[in-house]
């Protein structure tokens, strides 16, 4: 169920390819065959449980971890080569309960790759920040350390400091998870402001709502289930193949049903 | 005295700077490990009559060189690693020691240090390695706090995470090595992690953490020298012992739980 078609040029400098492209660590592969497209101010959504592939794919996309085989372009370099271009958003910030950082400090992180070690922090940049922090609504705590925020909180920090970053490509782990009904909905909106200006967007998600708002979607099981526009892919036999569990997408006002279990797996 | 009290707050500040690193990034065992690490270089540059200082430079470039090979080469965790070349070397420290009876009264020196009775020579040195690290941090500090926060936000931003890494631990190893002169290397630990420790507890900002870190270490220098001027004990032990009951002093006084050390609070 690949879909080829959605490849867009090769060597363009303002998208994403993959091409026959085997991701996994010091040298074993964990999903085979990897082949996607992604240009400016489209998002893909990676859908599958813990242990399916989304976060090697995600650090294999910014360079974290090396591809084993097949080729991957990320802003007409292989990955790694444009960290000015790139944010990342990783799943686990534990360090983050005992740093004593301020919200501020954490969002300014986000200008330090265009700044390097000795470029001065400008007005523009502080205004980048403000602006991140009110995108995100926590320009009130902007002077609040983080260790005393709550775990939702906390995720609209580093989502301020993904913007404040101004990338033409934005990779997220799990960005939502902590976030309640409405943190999820203001996401919603912040990644479609992201797409309209340009920016690509790959998320990895549990969530099949977040799944089916992206351009495309795949569907990961330590394979490659399906890749393609979400109405089309996120069908209950893939769902089903890559859950365990038959999930029904039921549209985008009823969201998502859960059918049947499926027997021995989960 | 004069010179102890100096050399003393030379100590401090290397400590609460680099010291805050080692709290922040969960560093204290390898900073634990290089402490002891150092004493067979430093016994036997004081056997064969080179000065301590080299030995204990050499001692420090062996043990970090065998912790990464260990864990390039094998899939043993760095705790492994650290922890083997750990004991390995404080073995091979007393073994030399052991060889030799006309030094276990160096070997007190350099497990507590001689703060009192301090070389001019020393001092300076001591100036030197805190200046190069005030002036390290300084020009690192963007890639330090992101590595803090995240090595792997750290390298996608373009800051090699082994690079400044390294550096980091280059600058442990640079305190280990010049302050064992003054407190020791058994000693030199607890002004790594005891003032760093108490200012994490109170401070909102690294910049602060460092400051409360190194006035943590100075009052414990100043009333560790005063308690073993008064009362005839050991100079390094008594300063470090000061450290230690502000950190408990800072702790209690704090008057609320540690939320900073309990588990993420998993609320939207």
């Amino acid at each position: 169920m690949q879909s080829a078609s959605i490849i867009p040029e090769k060597n363009s400098s303002s998208c994403v390819i993959a091409h026959n492209l085997d991701i996994g660590y010091q040298g074993e592969v964990i999903v085979p065959q990897v082949n996607f497209g992604l240009t400016c101010g489209e998002s893909l959504a990676l859908v599958g449980i813990n242990g399916s592939g989304k976060t090697t794919l995600l650090k294999t996309i910014v360079g974290l971890l090396p591809p084993i085989k097949g080729e991957i372009t990320v802003l007409g370099n292989p990955p790694g080569k444009n960290p000015h271009q790139l944010a990342y958003l990783s799943q686990f910030h534990d360090s983050g309960f005992i740093l004593p950082l301020r919200v501020k400090d954490v969002v300014q992180m986000g200008r330090f790759s265009d700044k390097g070690l000795f470029g001065r922090m400008t007005r523009l940049d502080e205004e980048i920040i403000t602006a991140s922090m009110q995108r995100l609504g926590i320009e009130d705590l902007r002077d609040a350390p983080l260790r005393m925020l709550s775990g939702g909180q906390q995720q609209r920090v580093y989502m301020a400091q993904v913007l404040a970053r101004q990338a033409d490509l934005i990779v997220l782990d799990e960005p939502t998870s902590s976030l309640d009904a409405s943190g999820r909905k203001l996401f919603s909106h912040i990644m479609d402001e992201e797409r309209q200006r340009g920016a690509m967007i790959v998320v990895a998600t549990h969530d099949i709502q977040l799944a089916a708002e992206c351009n495309q979607a795949m569907l990961l099981a330590r394979e490659v289930v399906a890749v393609g526009p979400g109405d089309e892919i996120l069908t209950p036999e893939a769902l089903l193949k890559t859950f365990g569990i038959v999930l029904l997408y039921q549209g985008e006002d009823k969201g998502v049903g859960i059918v049947e279990r499926e027997h021995g797996h989960n | 005295m004069l010179n102890a009290l100096l050399a003393g707050v030379l100590v401090s500040l290397a400590c609460g700077i680099i010291g805050t690193f080692i709290v922040l990034r969960g560093l204290a065992f390898i900073g634990d490990a290089l402490a002891h690490g150092v004493l067979p270089g430093i016994a036997l540059a004081l056997l064969l009559g080179f000065p301590g200082i080299l030995g204990a430079t050499i001692g420090a470039l062996v043990m970090i060189g065998g912790i990464s090979l260990i864990t390039r080469r094998t899939r043993l965790s760095s705790d492994t690693a650290i922890g083997l070349l750990f004991v390995g070397m404080l073995a091979l420290g007393v073994v030399i020691v052991s060889r030799s009876n006309s030094f276990s009264g160096d070997l007190v020196r350099v497990l507590f240090g001689e703060i009192l009775g301090i070389a001019p020579s020393a001092l300076l040195i001591q100036l030197a390695a805190t200046l190069v690290i005030l002036v390290t941090v300084i020009v690192c500090a963007r890639p330090f706090i992101m590595l803090c926060f995240s090595p792997e936000q750290a390298q996608v931003a373009g800051f090699s995470a082994s690079l400044y890494h390294n550096i980091m631990l280059a600058l442990v190893a640079l305190t280990v090595i010049t302050s064992f002169q003054t407190v020791g290397t058994l000693l030199v630990f607890g002004m790594l992690l005891a003032p760093a420790g108490a200012g994490a507890l109170i401070a909102r900002r690294v910049q602060s953490m460092m400051l409360w870190a190194a006035g943590f270490g100075s009052l414990s220098v100043y009333f560790g020298l005063l308690v073993s001027y008064h009362f005839n004990l050991a100079a390094g032990a008594s300063i470090v012992l000061v450290a230690t009951l502000i950190f408990f002093l800072v702790f209690f006084l704090r008057g609320r739980p540690l939320s900073t050390f309990g588990s993420p609070p998993k609320i939207g």
